[in-house]
């Protein structure tokens, strides 16, 4: 994993020194707090609702295990001992005080970690493939190429007061798990006709309040040609991005406006002038990334004990059966740790949850952890023989619920609990729907499906990309629940359609009962699941189970 | 005919801690809705507005919130407003913790 070098230790030091002094200023009345602001949101310092924020950034959703550790020390030390993560892969603190923050970033600077740019309309924490390194459908690691835009991006002069804040998402797989298609811009490493590895690159993804789906604006890149391309393309935005509207400031908005053909034409032409003075990256630091992500020593050792295990064992069979996924080393698993315990709020873990993670890792996971931006933990390098020991400690905090991709591993944004933009609450329906479906005994039964909560519509809970999207909305004074459905979050994104007339709190979690048993109603076996029988049946049988009264009237 | 104004308090969160606050009549901020100034008045209202604008040093973002009277004082409208003088509904943080709503 990668390890700061001494430039990157002394720039975040600066940083945080000078940010001390920000907030001394602050403090003493020197600064207003329009002053303040810009400073504190370059350091991922917001104001929400009850209290400030913290947003740390955990780049590529990668952690060591001394990194969660000291994750779980600043809960502790400075905040309420529970950390939230964040569908992109950050964590947030949610009750800090001003006059400690600067003393928690320099915690974090003692494991390499930071809040530089998780705000603002600059170009935010990298994000990737939580599978990255162990996926067995991997081509290419995402990593490296996610720490290498990092570095490029971090304190990029010409890139600090973008239109609007810009997100990159980075897949090395077949599979889309990083949702690159949502991105600004999204990378999806992919094998050249001859051989070779590059990039397949996506522009103009985005949720929010205008969801697009990413369109290719090239598709095959070069590796070497990575950051004068990138450079480019937001060098073109930067340039030709509006900044009279907030809501057409973003890069989808720039795409969409002028056309992609027109778009690519600028970019292609401002790539040809970056790539003539462009000396390159310095190989030091190319071999010091590419080294950082080198496999763990994997081990040759026998998993009979797990196979025995699973057959003795119903709960931990349960387990093994939904929380695991194909590793592309023989005899080991990508284990899924679930914060979505029936009840739990989505992506919280407490500081003795995160410290057992760390340990957990140490000893049976090559000190590894990744945050999936669906909120939960993962420790991605198990072997097989060490599953049933790893799955008794989850146990005792609380982390061994067998739910990974079911309906109760929900996504839910902190919504009106938390944040300033929320329009409504996300946490207490997540919470609703995860007990409700545990309490009618229909989850397993149920199967596959994704529910994405958001409390607003800048949609940071990825409702539009849910099977079953929930958005919260605020009308007329009253908490309203808007329902779509048949969203996609993988390479073949899909957003989802809005299905009518939205509900009311107390209406929410029924109706979602009313859409799980019209599905176990229409699919043709248990094998098709929620999205498939959405695909082959279209919306009407689950308008109808929303909006009984209304079907009932079109039927006399 | 003009809209009738609907009375408001101020609020703003307290600078170091982020706490939700209420501006009192007597110009104390409160963490306790029920003792703000329910401000009847608009030119009164901008008036305190700006007053706590001022105060850089103590609190930030304040602004104007409806509100009513209640048995106990001056009670919230909107929901919003009601989740600010209570804290979280998944854990009793915030105000609910302090015992102080």
């Amino acid at each position: 994993m990668y390890n700061y070098t001494d430039f990157d230790t002394a720039y975040v030091a600066s940083r945080n020194a000078q940010f001390r002094r920000q907030v001394e200023r602050r403090i003493s009345g020197a600064l207003t707090e329009d002053e303040f602001r810009p400073l504190r949101l370059m350091n991922g310092l917001y104001l929400q609702l009850h209290a400030y924020m913290l947003r740390v950034a955990i780049p590529y959703g990668t952690l060591k295990s001394d990194q969660m550790r000291q994750l779980a020390m600043i809960a502790d030390r400075w905040d309420k001992g529970y950390g939230h993560f964040t569908t992109r892969q950050n964590i947030q603190y949610n009750w800090p005080k001003l006059s400690d923050v600067p003393d928690i970033l320099d915690a974090l600077g003692e494991v390499q970690m930071h809040a530089i740019q998780t705000s603002g309309n600059t170009i935010r924490n990298v994000t990737a493939d939580h599978f990255a390194g162990a996926a067995a459908d991997e081509i290419g690691d995402p990593r490296p190429t996610a720490e290498l835009v990092r570095q490029w991006s971090t304190d990029h002069p010409e890139f600090q007061f973008l239109p609007r804040k810009f997100k990159i998402g980075v897949s090395g797989a077949a599979h889309d798990r990083a949702v690159t298609k949502s991105h600004d811009i999204g990378l999806r490493i992919v094998r050249g006709g001859n051989g070779q590895t590059g990039y397949e690159v996506l522009v103009g993804g985005g949720l929010g309040r205008t969801p697009m789906v990413g369109q290719v604006i090239r598709p095959f890149l070069k590796k070497e040609d990575l950051l004068p391309y990138l450079e480019a393309i937001v060098s073109t935005y930067n340039t030709m991005g509006r900044r009279d509207n907030k809501y057409k400031a973003r890069i989808k908005i720039t795409v969409f406006e002028n056309g992609m053909e027109k778009f690519r034409d600028a970019v292609d032409a401002r790539f040809e002038e970056v790539k003539r003075d462009w000396t390159g990256v310095n190989p030091e630091v190319l071999a010091h990334i590419e080294q950082s992500f080198l496999p763990p020593a994997f081990r040759n050792a026998p998993v009979d004990g797990y196979e025995t295990a699973r057959k003795a064992d119903p709960v931990f069979r349960a387990w093994t059966d939904t929380n695991l996924t194909e590793h592309r080393q023989p005899g080991y698993a990508i284990v899924t740790v679930s914060l979505k315990a029936h009840g739990a709020t989505p992506g919280d873990a407490t500081s003795a949850q995160m410290r057992l993670l760390a340990d957990l890792a140490d000893k049976y996971g090559h000190g590894e952890l990744r945050i999936s931006h669906e909120q939960n933990v993962v420790l991605p390098h198990v072997h097989k023989s060490d599953l049933w020991a790893l799955h008794a400690s989850l146990k005792t905090e609380a982390l061994a619920t067998a739910n990974f991709g079911l309906v109760s591993d929900i996504i839910a944004c902190p919504g009106m609990d938390y944040c300033a933009l929320a329009t409504a609450r996300s946490i207490p329906v997540a919470q609703e729907i995860a007990t409700h479906v545990q309490a009618i005994g229909l989850e397993e039964d149920i199967g596959a499906l994704k529910i994405k909560i958001s409390g607003c519509i800048n949609a940071c809970g990825h409702h539009h990309v849910g099977h079953i999207g929930i958005l919260g909305l605020d009308r007329a004074g009253v908490e309203n629940y808007q329902i779509t459905l048949g969203g996609d979050h993988t390479e073949n994104m899909v957003i989802g359609e809005r299905a009518g007339p939205g509900f009311a709190y107390d209406e929410i979690v029924p109706a979602i009962e009313r859409l799980l048993r019209a599905y176990l109603d229409v699919r043709e076996d248990a094998s098709e699941t929620f999205i498939d029988a959405y695909r082959r049946l279209g919306p009407a049988p689950f308008k109808a189970a929303l909006y009984p009264d209304e079907a009932a009237r079109d039927a006399a | 005919m003009a809209r009738a104004f609907i009375p408001k308090v101020v609020t703003a969160n307290a600078l170091i801690e982020g706490d939700v606050v209420y501006l009192t009549a007597d110009d104390i901020w409160s963490r306790n809705h029920a003792e703000a100034e329910l401000i009847e008045d608009e030119a009164h209202a901008q008036l305190r507005l700006l007053k706590a604008d001022r105060q850089r040093d103590r609190v930030v973002g304040a602004y104007l919130a409806d509100a009513r009277m209640g048995d106990h004082g001056p009670e919230p409208i909107h929901f919003r407003e009601a989740f600010r003088t209570r804290g979280p509904s998944n854990y009793a943080h915030g105000k609910q913790e302090a015992g102080n709503v």
